[in-house]
């Protein structure tokens, strides 16, 4: 990249994602991690370090993150352990929180993803390792009429989180974005976390400096971390911000990465702007060591090869079967995927019933996602079931139902609950006969010689005014069917 | 004088008194002790005597009581009382009333022990002298004018004092058998893990443990009875059986036995003679026992001490960071006036330089320099790497011999004030204690005679890990042979 008055530049992009572990309970005790719970109402003496409260660890976490580990080509080793890491704030009860320093519980992984500059390719991106650690509280501060109020949430504290933290190998906010969304879609789709951005299941901290190439000669700008942004979009946003507001600062500053350590700053939406949060004028001293309350976990390769076992296709293997098995299009396939095992499954079903995966995949991304979505629903709580969706599909392919009445018996099937049979028995639609529908074109023709004159002078689009007839004489004629039958006995004419 | 458990028992049984009886005497003996002694934080006689009434009325309907009815235990100001404050002696702690009980104090209650009160100790356990308490200090009642040790001082005083049978202490560095030694009664160190920390206000995790003091070793085993046992909300508690601690203790045999006699660690610099000559005499009591004396050497001696002073204030520094003034603990009331640091620092600050003792303050400072960054390799990984090798002295010494006996402190009782303004000294007191905390090896500390002053001293037994069975056994035997344990303090003598 060259950028408007400059040198060749190069983004340089690392990516720490918190992902919230989907567990019932909270890493270390038996507290509920249900959001949105009235503050201070999910906390027992173990989440708020009670003095002689100790940790005992959730096992569900720990599946949950050899899970995703292994869902993004990490290594898990045999043993993990958890330390300490030590500072004080407000919304940390205990002054330390437990997490994972040397031996964390997945390393040394990879994300492939679409490059955005090349559709036909991918990206491989490095992921330096996962370690798990326990959320802290949460600070709201009341500034209201010249207040400095600060109160303490922390329901919050010890959800368990998985920190995925990516080599700097991302070149550009189109790149974050990508990793982001394969990411998310490899923790939705096997269940490891929600990653509901607006609820803090998904925050994203972005490491982001410049390679400016002066002269043959590579010179770095200092490394910026935008904390704690909660959209997709904001990251976007924030690192072509930072892209520009750095390259600005080094041609007015001359600063490189050798003259400035690390800064953190905020992400402010409406402005578009980062802003500086605090100069780490050192590197903060955590005074990590291992914590004595808790046991080493040993993690043997049995238990690994269970679970890798147990994580079955994943998305990007799913999208290139799905495209070949039902003949549907990558653009298609992907949002198919994207909606998650349940929704894929349903697809699936269906679509082998049907034998016809474009119109499965049309239908289901138009008709059965709408009325989720309008219903606030989720697909396993569809009226429709997938066998009986894909029974109606393959008589429209077939020919017996045209588009408009399937949508009707679909309705109907919505409303009453009903299998096809039934409702197309109930809406009264019956199969025309062949010789049935040749009589009434006939007669069509016959009553309208305009149509046929007009037919015949070349003008092919003169049938369609017949066609409303038919359907009105005969609601159940097919107009697909009513169309060639008319070009047929006009032709023959 | 009630000062055994298994007394208190039988009397009950055998309707000679009553639990609220029992209470009531050692209420009594308290309050006449407290202004003299000191070795209680928190007592409150209505509590207590409605526990007592609540085993007396459970008796009188025939319902099944647990092994410790009616017996007055006092437990150390560290433990979480639900009902009672638990300060830790730390004016930080001052006013903290824990929503829960620990572990240890649940067993009690539901074995109908009575909690009778909180005892005193160093701050936040830290000391060996019960000097640093924010409560003043408890006195030895063998001599009014020496320590009682510490931490666990209140604990062991209390029972020397003749108020209660049982007490329970805890040991990270030599906290239940040098009070214990000092006080001229029998303190228990079990195994790393044999008893529930859930509820123990934390020192260093590692290290910790709780234990039980009284007289003699069938007390000991009966309160360890107890206490002991897995606990699922402590992640460190061993889910194994216990042994029935008290069986077999009065016909206890000691034929064939093999006891390694650190003999080397007798002979240095800082060792009272009379503690040398009560160890040598220990020797000959188990040799005419039946059991084989062997001199034995543990290697790396040396480091014990400087070990421990790392790792232990390590652990501490991060334990005690949530005493911060905004969660748990004292605030500071005046926060204004530093605009460098900002109101939330401030607080802090202020808060904890209020809130801790010299000693503790003392402990949090080093820990937080062992465990900094460019230090931790030098001092906490170090330290870490030495404490295997002690643990591997111990296992070696373990391969060829059943116990091991020596001293447990190097000197009787000192003076109140002799060595508060020197730490060094303070932490040579423990010397001869803390290899079994950085091994997690069980130890016993048992009353070995009196010296010329008519202060107590003690011999320590230790043993392989999950070996309490052996320690007390041998324990019992060695008191079956001596009386040693059945001297009481005249000053206090009721």
């Amino acid at each position: 990249m060259t950028l408007s008055n400059g040198y060749p530049t190069t983004t340089v992009i690392g990516l720490e994602v918190h992902v919230q572990l989907k567990t019932e309970t909270k890493l270390f005790c038996g507290c509920s991690t249900t959001f949105g719970a009235a503050p201070n109402t999910q906390v027992c003496p173990v989440c708020l370090g009670l003095p002689g409260a100790l940790p005992v660890m959730n096992d569900a976490a720990i599946e949950l993150s050899i899970r995703a580990g292994l869902a993004i080509d990490c290594s898990i080793p045999p043993m993990t352990k958890w330390d300490r890491k030590q500072y004080f704030y407000p919304d940390l009860p205990k002054g330390y929180q437990i997490s994972q320093f040397d031996l964390p519980i997945c390393a040394d992984g990879f994300l492939e993803i679409p490059d955005p500059a090349n559709p036909e390719k991918t990206r491989h991106i490095g992921i330096i390792r996962a370690h798990l650690e326990e959320d802290a509280g949460k600070s709201m501060h009341d500034e209201a009429a010249g207040r400095g109020d600060t109160r303490i949430d922390l329901n919050r504290c010890g959800t368990p989180l998985l920190e995925i933290v990516s080599q700097p190998d991302l070149r550009s906010s189109a790149e974050a974005k990508a990793y982001l969304q394969e990411l998310k879609l490899r923790m939705t789709h096997l269940g490891i976390s929600d990653c509901e951005m607006q609820e803090g299941s998904l925050r994203v901290d972005a490491n982001v400096n410049l390679h400016i190439e002066v002269d043959g000669k590579k010179i770095a700008t200092p490394i910026v971390e935008v904390k704690n942004m909660n959209s997709f979009r904001a990251v976007e946003r924030a690192i072509e911000h930072e892209v520009d507001r750095q390259y600005d600062l080094w041609e007015d500053t001359g600063k490189t990465i050798e003259d400035e350590t690390k800064t953190t700053r905020g992400w402010d939406d409406g402005a578009g702007k980062t802003f500086l949060q605090r100069e780490k004028e050192e590197s903060a001293d955590y005074r990590y060591f291992p914590d004595p309350d808790l046991l080493p976990i040993r993690l043997p390769a049995d238990r690994i090869e269970a679970a890798r076992a147990s994580l079955g296709e994943l998305p990007a293997a799913l999208r290139v079967r799905l495209e070949n098995q039902y003949g549907i299009k990558p653009y298609d396939a992907d949002v198919i995927v994207n909606q998650g095992p349940a929704l894929i499954a349903y697809f699936e079903t269906a679509g082998t019933k049907s034998g016809d995966g474009k119109r499965t995949s049309s239908w289901i991304q138009q008709d059965v996602m709408r009325t989720i979505k309008d219903r606030e629903i989720d697909i396993d709580q569809f009226p429709v079931s997938a066998d009986e969706l894909g029974e109606l599909l393959r008589r429209v392919s077939k020919g017996e139902i045209d588009n408009t009445r399937a949508r009707d018996v679909f309705a109907h099937m919505i409303e009453h609950q009903v299998t096809v049979e039934a409702a197309i028995t109930a809406l009264g639609i019956e199969s025309v006969d062949d010789n049935e529908l040749e009589s009434l074109c006939k007669e069509l023709l016959d009553a309208n010689p305009q149509v046929v004159e007009d037919f015949k002078g070349g003008k092919q689009q003169a049938v369609g005014s017949l066609i409303g007839q038919a359907k009105k004489r005969n609601p159940n004629a097919n107009p697909q069917v009513v169309r060639e039958t008319l070009i047929k006995l006009l032709q023959a004419m | 004088m009630l000062d055994s458990a298994l007394e208190i028992l039988r009397l009950q049984n055998d309707g000679e008194a009553t639990a609220v009886e029992i209470a009531s005497a050692a209420l009594d003996a308290i309050e006449a002790s407290q202004p003299t002694i000191n070795a209680f934080t928190h007592v409150d006689r209505e509590v207590a005597l409605a526990a007592a009434a609540v085993v007396d009325a459970k008796r009188a309907a025939g319902g099944k009581l647990g092994p410790l009815a009616g017996v007055p235990v006092a437990v150390k100001d560290v433990l979480c009382t639900h009902d009672m404050p638990t300060t830790c002696s730390s004016k930080m702690l001052k006013d903290f009333r824990p929503p829960y009980d620990a572990g240890v104090v649940e067993r009690l209650r539901n074995s109908d022990a009575v909690i009778i009160g909180k005892t005193n100790m160093d701050e936040f356990a830290m000391g060996a002298s019960t000097e640093n308490s924010a409560f003043g200090v408890t006195r030895n009642p063998w001599n009014t004018d020496r320590i009682p040790g510490g931490s666990s001082g209140g604990a062991a005083a209390c029972v020397a004092a003749g108020t209660v049978p049982l007490s329970l202490g805890t040991d990270t560095g030599g906290s239940i058998r040098q009070p214990a030694a000092m006080c001229g009664v029998t303190g228990l160190k079990p195994t790393y893990g044999r008893v529930s920390r859930y509820g123990l206000i934390a020192f260093a995790s590692s290290l910790d443990q709780v234990g039980p003091i009284a007289w003699s070793v069938p007390d000991v085993a009966l309160l360890l009875q107890t206490i002991a046992g897995f606990d699922r909300r402590d992640s460190t508690s061993l889910n194994l059986n216990i042994s029935r601690y008290s069986d077999g203790l009065e016909s206890a045999d000691l034929t064939g036995m093999r006891i390694g006699l650190l003999r080397e660690s007798m002979d240095r610099d800082g060792v009272d003679e009379s503690v040398r000559q009560a160890t040598l005499t220990a020797a000959d009591v188990f040799r005419s026992l039946g059991a084989e004396i062997v001199e034995i050497d543990l290697p790396h001696n040396d480091y014990w001490v400087p070990t421990y002073y790392v790792i232990a204030p390590s652990e501490a520094s991060s334990n005690l960071s949530r005493y911060d003034g905004a969660h748990y603990g004292h605030r500071a009331s005046d926060i204004s006036g530093d605009d460098e640091l900002g109101p939330l620092v401030t607080t802090y600050c202020r808060s904890r330089a209020e809130g801790f003792g010299d000693e503790v303050k003392r402990r949090i400072m080093v820990g937080t320099y062992a465990l900094s960054e460019g230090y931790a390799d030098q001092y906490y990984s170090q330290a870490l790497k030495v404490r295997r090798l002690i643990k591997g002295d111990y296992d070696t010494a373990f391969g060829q011999v059943d116990l091991l006996l020596g001293p447990v402190t190097p000197t009787p009782a000192f003076p109140l004030g002799e060595k508060v303004d020197d730490p060094i000294q303070m932490y040579l007191c423990d010397l001869f204690t803390v290899g079994a905390n950085l091994a997690g090896v069980p130890a016993i500390s048992l009353p070995a005679g009196l010296d010329a002053s008519g202060l107590p001293v003690a011999v320590q037994l230790q043993a392989p890990v999950l070996e309490e069975s052996r320690l007390l056994m041998a324990g019992a035997a060695f008191q079956t042979a001596t009386d040693h344990h059945q001297r009481r303090p005249s000053a206090t003598r009721h």
